[in-house]
């Protein structure tokens, strides 16, 4: 796994409180790692922060996995 | 169904049925209250932050720990994911409810049932240190980085939605907010609405937790602080002493399951005590200050008696306001009035002596205390009551907790901007 879906996984993690053996690449935030709406922006706010990238509100609403904010986030470095 | 004031009859009766609590005095309704009744005090230097810049040093702070240490464990009460989207004020009154709703052992399962179990619990200030964390985000230039669990963070009322929430609760959601008369006015309040049918059970109490720099800070800042025993805490707060000289900020929360007495009958839950009386009043005079005679703390306890049908002469035990500050020696000259010729068969303290002044939380931590007196026939205690700045014929439980005949109590707690409130309790 790279460096970035490390880190990720590990964002994921510390904020939804969940084991790390349910961060699958395929599992979605809300319907299966416990996340509401707020839970989602906070999310995405951590993202941003660690990785030093702006994810506009249009890209935000469109991961909603944890394989769509690595892609996300991999595309945005590699920009 | 409206009534007369002051009749009793008819009205839907209102008893206790579950209690919870955390304080200085450390967690659990029953660890608390043999800690008050043998003397100990729950004040201490504030390990909170470092007060070292600040003229108020000392503070009551719930002990952590293990529970079997009568201690806290946050952990154990809200999941460690849930804590960072709630400021301190709603862990406490989370675990004070969670004790409570446990302790009555209402389970509501129909539909029915749950819409008429409400919640109310307020809260004097709120999420204090939340605002200044978020302020700070704001002043840096990252308003873009602020929570989105600032806001439900810090709102008053969400201590209700939680605990709605985590029950399935959907009956009346309230939230009080009148300062240091908070915790009365949500047990009365609630009350009330359980006497005009809103709901059958409530959850009520209050919840504080402003032990922070700008908690501190701004009560200095009002010169209602205790400055003097820094290197003593325990000495602090001493209601009625010559000596003192301002409160002492304590943190927690505590909450009672009311219930209309024939639903709690019919399901056979145990009942610490009945509401019977509530009074509420303004000074009308001025933001921080009582007037010269406590003449709004006199009507509300007028009031309070008034609606419970009985005379001062019933009374065996007031819970006093007893802040530790100027303002004492007011309260009792009113309770004195009140009681008149029967002042002298009065036991009053002030356990805030104790515990500190818990602010919104005060009033429900200290109806607790008045149903517990109930129940074991013990007036706790006043610490620190070593020399009374005014003498009076109402003993004031000065050090030591007394065993007397205690069948009826009245709970006061005053707040700033001139709020006043009492509620009576009685042994069913």
């Amino acid at each position: 796994m790279s460096e970035i879906a490390d880190k990720v996984k590990k964002i994921v993690v510390e904020h939804l409180g969940v084991e790390e053996s349910k961060v699958t690449p395929e599992a979605s935030f809300i319907d299966d790692l416990g996340a509401d709406s707020l839970d989602t922006v906070e999310l995405v706010m951590a993202f941003e922060e660690a990785f030093n990238v702006e994810i506009p509100e249009d890209a935000a609403e469109k991961i909603a996995t944890v394989k769509d904010a690595i892609d996300y986030i991999e595309k945005q470095k590699a920009a | 169904m409206l009534q007369s004031a002051g009749a009793n009859s008819g009205r839907r009766r209102v008893v206790v049925t579950g209690m919870g609590m955390v304080g200085p005095l450390g967690l659990g309704v029953e660890n608390v209250w043999s800690r008050l009744i043998s003397g100990e005090s729950g004040i201490g230097r504030i390990t909170h932050f470092d007060p070292s810049d600040l003229p108020a040093q000392v503070a009551g702070q719930v002990p952590e720990g293990p529970a079997s240490d009568g201690k806290l464990t946050l952990s154990e009460w809200v999941p460690v994911k849930d804590q960072r989207k709630m400021d301190r004020f709603i862990h406490m009154g989370l675990v004070a409810a969670t004790e409570a709703v446990e302790d009555s052992g209402w389970k509501p399962q129909t539909e029915e049932d749950k819409c008429a179990t409400g919640v109310m619990i307020g809260s004097g200030i709120g999420g204090l240190q939340t605002i200044y964390d978020a302020s700070i985000t704001v002043h840096e230039g990252r308003a873009k980085r602020l929570s989105p669990f600032f806001i439900p963070s810090a709102l008053i009322n969400l201590v209700s939605g939680h605990v709605s929430i985590k029950y399935g609760f959907q009956g009346p959601n309230h939230s009080v907010v009148t300062a240091c008369a908070t915790g009365v006015h949500a047990i009365g309040d609630a009350a009330r609405l359980i006497m005009f049918g809103d709901a059958d059970v409530m959850v009520a109490g209050g919840a504080e937790a402003t032990v922070c720099p700008l908690g501190i800070a701004g009560f200095c800042s009002a010169r209602a602080l205790s400055t003097g025993f820094n290197d003593t805490p325990d000495k602090a707060s001493r209601p009625w002493d010559k000596d003192r000289d301002g409160f002492v900020m304590g943190e927690g929360a505590g909450v009672v399951v009311l219930e209309e007495y024939e639903h709690a009958k019919a399901r056979g839950a145990k009942i610490y005590a009945e509401i019977v009386g509530y009074g509420m009043s303004g000074d009308a005079y001025h933001i921080t200050a009582p007037a010269e005679g406590h003449y709004g703390a006199f009507r509300a306890m007028r009031s309070a008696l008034k609606s419970a049908g009985i005379t001062p002469a019933d009374v065996n035990y007031v819970n006093a306001h007893g802040t530790s500050t100027m303002a004492d020696d007011l309260e009792l000259e009113a309770v004195e009035r009140l009681f008149g010729a029967d002042a002298n068969k009065l036991a009053m303290s002030s356990t805030k002596s104790a515990t500190g002044h818990l602010l919104g939380a005060a009033g429900a931590v200290e109806a607790i205390f008045c149903m517990l007196a109930i129940r074991d026939n013990v007036a706790p205690p006043t610490l620190n009551l070593d020399n009374p700045s005014r003498e009076s014929v109402i003993d004031r439980v000065a050090h030591t907790a007394q065993q007397r005949q205690i069948n009826v109590a009245l709970s006061n707690s005053f707040g700033f901007g001139g709020t006043n409130a009492s509620l009576v309790v009685r042994g069913v």
